[in-house]
């Protein structure tokens, strides 16, 4: 099994130096904005944008292409399945009609429709430069501490820090259960017959769970021994403090946030509509 | 505080994230429908909320659905994040009924189990989750719905075999109360 993942990339990039609550903050609202807004325009900064701001980090693509390939996929037939499904949604959202090519039935080929999707697709895309770099750029230890700046409760941010800490080890425990697993006989080919893959997918996914399991108990008594959790507060190692650029960030934004909905206020609806 | 955020349930959040998103690996695909597989996670997931309660399995569904979106795909789907948080809780809600940790896992249990289980991937499955793909992605309801039914009967159906068969294998390693005998 490989586990392909994102994962941290050092590199002295001035997206690395942003501290890690700036970089969540400003993905939550581009988050937001990508969710909230339809209005094309909007999307169209925030891909310029996200593109620019992904140059900056010195980000190289090969080193997420693997991510960037699937996302693609998904969008593709994403996209697909809305046509078959909903090939007159444009029509309906934009209340107009004008057809690019008469195909049978209800599949008549609009310019509304092709829009419409250029909208979702865009929804979808605009986000992942953020999501990514995010990923790519805020070291693990970091991230906890980040966490509890923008008001998560600590206790709540300990709990990711530790997800983030076990994951490694994790996936080593499963290569060493896959490997005794093999030595006693277990074939983990692609050879064996699905009832059989499930029965052995088992005997990995079965001790990983117990001895996670067990993990819990004795890190907690740890954690107990030492107090864990008696103060209102706590400081974090890896905590940086705000610097201008941080305040920047944040405020572009912030303005990009109120800007979109300010559109969606005059128009009356969260829709671009050319058609009219 | 105290009562509702105890250690125990921090790091069973932490750690069962991890494994939450190491399991989103191991899932079959169903194919004709985008973004849709028979996750081995849900079923794990069922045994940690039946455990450590409903804000373990609620914070497990949280972190584990958005980091594992964000390490796997590079960006995040919001509105799954949010189901997953809910079923979470929502398997959680029977373990204070339910007395796994002392090694009792009987048919009355495994009914429980399944009520809850069922009631709640139904409403968040087939309602809360296109609902929300809707209203923030515009997208067309009947496809959400369909993607949201064959999720959902994937997933009960799972838990309901596997999650079940989990946890009866786990009440099985506990030591039972009052299974001592005095010797005559």
């Amino acid at each position: 099994m490989n586990f392909r993942m994102l994962s941290y990339i050092d590199r002295p990039s001035p997206i690395h130096r942003l501290t890690g609550a700036t970089k969540l903050i400003c993905f939550i609202l581009w988050s937001v904005i990508g969710m909230s807004t339809y209005d094309t325009r909007i999307l169209f900064v925030m891909l310029i944008v996200g593109l620019l701001v992904f140059k900056l980090s010195q980000t190289k693509v090969r080193e997420v292409s693997f991510v960037l390939t699937f996302i693609l996929i998904f969008l593709l037939l994403n996209d697909i399945a809305i046509y078959v499904f909903a090939p007159q949604q444009g029509t309906l959202i934009y209340g107009t009609r004008h057809v690019l090519l008469d195909l049978p039935g209800r599949y008549a080929l609009t310019w509304e429709q092709l829009f419409y999707q250029l909208n979702i697709t865009l929804k979808y895309f605009v986000v992942i430069p953020f999501a990514l770099l995010f990923v790519v750029t805020t070291q693990p230890s970091e991230f906890a501490a980040s966490l509890n700046r923008i008001g998560v409760n600590y206790r709540i941010a300990l709990a990711v820090s530790i997800t983030l800490r076990y994951i490694p080890d994790i996936q080593r425990n499963y290569h060493e259960i896959a490997q005794a697993q093999q030595a006693r006989g277990v074939d983990l080919s692609r050879k064996a017959k699905f009832r059989q893959r499930m029965r052995q997918a088992a005997t990995i996914v079965i001790p990983l769970i117990f001895s996670s399991l067990e993990r819990i108990e004795v890190i907690s008594n740890a954690m107990e021994l030492r107090r864990f959790g008696k103060k209102k507060k706590r400081t974090w190692y890896n905590a940086k403090p705000f610097a201008f650029r941080d305040f920047f960030a944040i405020g572009f934004s912030l303005a990009l946030l109120l800007l979109s909905l300010w559109l969606a206020i005059q128009h009356g609806s969260r829709y671009y509509n050319p058609f009219q | 505080m105290k009562n509702w955020l105890s250690i125990r349930t921090i790091v069973a959040a932490g750690i069962g994230a991890a494994i939450f998103i190491i399991l989103r690996y191991i899932s079959i695909p169903v194919g004709f429908i985008p973004n849709t597989t028979v996750q081995l996670s849900y079923i794990f997931l069922a045994l940690i909320a039946v455990i450590y309660g409903p804000v373990a399995g609620g914070l497990i569904g949280l972190i584990g659905h958005s980091l594992g979106d964000a390490f796997q795909y590079g960006s995040v789907w919001w509105s799954w994040v949010i189901v997953s948080t809910l079923v979470g809780i929502g398997f959680g809600l029977v373990s204070g009924r339910l007395k796994i940790s002392e090694g009792d896992f009987n048919w009355k249990s495994i009914a429980l189990f399944n009520i809850a289980q069922v009631i709640t991937q139904a409403i968040g499955w087939f309602l809360i989750a296109p609902v929300l793909d809707i209203v923030i992605y515009g997208e067309p309801a009947n496809k959400v719905f369909v993607q949201g039914f064959t999720a959902g009967i994937l997933d009960i159906v799972t838990v309901g075999i596997f999650g079940t068969l989990l946890i009866w294998i786990y009440a099985q390693t506990r030591t039972r109360t009052g299974s001592l005998k005095k010797e005559a």
